[in-house]
């Protein structure tokens, strides 16, 4: 196991950032730390890498307890979401930083360095400024710049995070290769839910300063542990007092089992490929459902249409929270 | 950078700009020139340099620039050390009555420089000073010598380097340092392989201000040397001395030469920025 943190506490104030978090995280593995904004992911991250100090609880690196260890002893390699790129240098300087640190030999550096750039598809650019690159460039120099040490951990604090959409997704698809040749233990905090199915082998899902699950992408989406995982790895709804995802909502124009409902359409959205339908039941809920948009040509859906709305056949539900809870 | 919109131009604009050079040229530009000019211009004689062979020929003139020249650097260097790892302790840090402190560097701005003089013969005093006699016995004349000089010099300057420095240091922020750290190097590595190239501009700004200032510097000095002739009286007391002797031509010879000193200070300042924004 790479990375063993138990019994881990951090408060600022009265603010408790993390409360008892006991983790392990698996060697060669690529996992998510997900969770919403000021749920203490980035704090984890950080006390994994040694830049916070917990105040109680252990860290364990590939055996080794770092948890006295300085950031500068524990061999991880960060990437910071803003890049912390080193502006006076060029980015061959960048990526040869830590090893001018460790003394290597010249040839060496230079090999090394090379090579790493080929890997970030950054070699043309070596005697750039990191002013002079692109968000996304500069973001593979972070990333070169934290493997030249040969980490044992590869930790990403939103890597991601300031680029935009399409860089985004670019990026997130090259990690996850680069992971596969590479193999070193990593891991990435995220608050986006689709970068982390896309890109994890494991997700933990971090929220108010507590782990909620713990598990592979397809165990966190079909049986999630409570309705806060449920709801923040997807859209949910509610049908018939379950909660529900509205691509699991089926909708038809007579009842096709004990389970259906009667209601009306109160608004069709159409994003794209997919048409969002908002249900109104004669129970008076308000029941969200997904179709494709041939679908709901095909049952000519439009707004004060009479349909039943009941759950797919093998759905995953779970009963939804009382409003008071 | 972003596009930076500019208001439209009206008359008032061309005003403004009136007002502005002209405020600059009555207060500034038109009396330093003048002492330049007066430094050179002899009344009924027309232009000479006779006031410059003078100052060079004196052996006790050389020695008040001399001198003023050792105090500016020392002092300079003094605020040098002392204004980066203040700045870094402000910056990176957090103790109780850091407000205190930072209220505290401000002072030799806002007091005149006299009062640092009283202030510094009061404790160092030779005779009766707070300090002074215990230095005295162990054979450091502190008031009255070379090292009173320096330390009113200091004083007077000591916040330049600092006030540069701690806004770069803010803006830089402190990630490219915790990913230094991440990759190994010590803070001593890092600080002179990451925050010093990232506040060099801001430094280098410091302390040609603070080279200016002190080179300048009299109220203060004059309190703490004595003024001795050929001992303790630098470059600005002697253009004193000879202005109120009427050796005015004197006077501005070696005022001329301070004011040049400082102006080739901003000017390569102004280079180096130029050049340094150019590579930015």
């Amino acid at each position: 196991m790479s990375i063993e943190v138990t019994g881990v506490n951090k408060r600022y104030g009265d603010f408790v950032a993390l409360e008892d978090i006991n983790l392990t995280i698996p060697t060669g593995q690529l996992t998510a730390l997900l969770g919403p904004s000021g749920g203490g992911k980035t704090t984890l991250l950080r006390v994994i890498a040694g830049l916070e100090t917990p105040d109680s609880g252990s860290v364990v690196i590939e055996g080794n307890d770092a948890t006295s260890l300085p950031v500068q002893k524990r061999n991880v390699g960060f990437v910071f979401q803003h890049y912390a790129a080193f502006k006076h240098l060029s980015v061959a300087k960048n990526v040869a930083f830590g090893l001018e640190i460790r003394k290597r030999p010249r040839a060496e550096i230079q090999a090394k360095v090379a090579e790493l750039l080929e890997l970030v598809h950054l070699s043309q650019f070596a005697n750039r400024l990191p002013s002079q690159l692109s968000g996304g460039q500069r973001q593979r120099m972070a990333l070169a710049r934290a493997l030249a040490i040969e980490p044992s951990v590869l930790l990403l604090d939103e890597p991601f995070g300031a680029l935009d959409a399409k860089v985004r997704k670019e990026l997130r698809d090259w990690l996850r290769r680069l992971h596969d040749e590479v193999h070193v233990t990593t891991v990435f905090v995220t608050h986006d839910q689709e970068e982390a199915l896309e890109v994890a082998d494991e997700i933990v899902v971090v929220n108010q300063g507590g782990i909620e699950q713990i598990g592979t992408p397809e165990q966190l989406y079909d049986e999630p542990a409570n309705d806060f995982v449920m709801s923040f790895l997807g859209d949910v709804t509610t049908l018939g007092g379950a909660l529900i995802r509205p691509h699991d909502v089926e909708v038809t124009p007579s009842p096709i089992s004990e389970h259906s409902l009667e209601g009306t359409v109160s608004r069709v959205l159409r994003i794209g490929f997919e048409v969002r339908l908002t249900v109104l039941t004669d129970d008076g809920e308000v029941v969200t459902a997904e179709l494709t948009r041939t679908h709901a040509r095909a049952l000519q859906l439009e707004e004060g249409v009479n349909v039943f709305v009941t759950p797919s056949p093998g759905a995953y539900t779970m009963p939804a929270p009382s409003p008071a809870a | 950078m972003a596009e930076t919109r500019r208001a439209p131009r009206t008359p008032l604009t061309y005003v403004l700009r009136l007002v502005v050079i002209a405020y600059l040229c009555l207060l500034v530009a038109w009396p330093v020139v003048l002492v330049g000019w007066n430094a050179f211009h002899v009344p009924d004689v027309g232009f000479t340099t006779e006031a410059f062979a003078g100052i060079f020929s004196d052996p006790q003139m050389m020695h008040a620039i001399r001198l003023t020249c050792i105090a500016a650097v020392v002092a300079t260097l003094i605020n040098l050390v002392f204004g980066v790892s203040i700045s870094l302790l402000l910056v990176r840090t957090e103790f109780p009555g850091k407000r205190i402190l930072s209220a505290l560097i401000d002072l030799p701005l806002s007091v005149s420089p006299i009062v640092v003089g009283l202030a510094l013969v009061l404790v160092y005093g030779g005779r009766d000073g707070w300090f002074g006699p215990a230095l005295e016995s162990a054979g450091i004349q502190v008031i009255f010598s070379t090292p009173g000089i320096i330390m009113a010099t200091a004083f007077v300057s000591l916040p330049l380097v600092i006030r540069e420095v701690i806004p770069v240091l803010e803006e830089i922020g402190t990630e490219q340092e915790q990913a230094a750290a991440s990759l190994g190097a010590s803070s001593w590595q890092t600080f002179w392989r990451i925050t010093l190239p990232g506040i060099k501009w801001a430094v280098v700004y410091g302390v040609v201000l603070t080279l200016a200032r002190s080179l300048g510097e009299f109220g203060a000095v004059k309190v703490v040397s004595g003024n001795v002739l050929g001992q303790t009286r630098t470059a600005t007391l002697a253009v004193e001395e000879k202005y109120l002797n009427f050796d005015q031509q004197g006077a501005y010879a070696v005022a001329f030469l301070l004011a040049s000193v400082s102006v080739v200070c901003i000017l390569i300042v102004f280079v180096l920025r130029a050049r340094g924004a150019r590579v930015r």
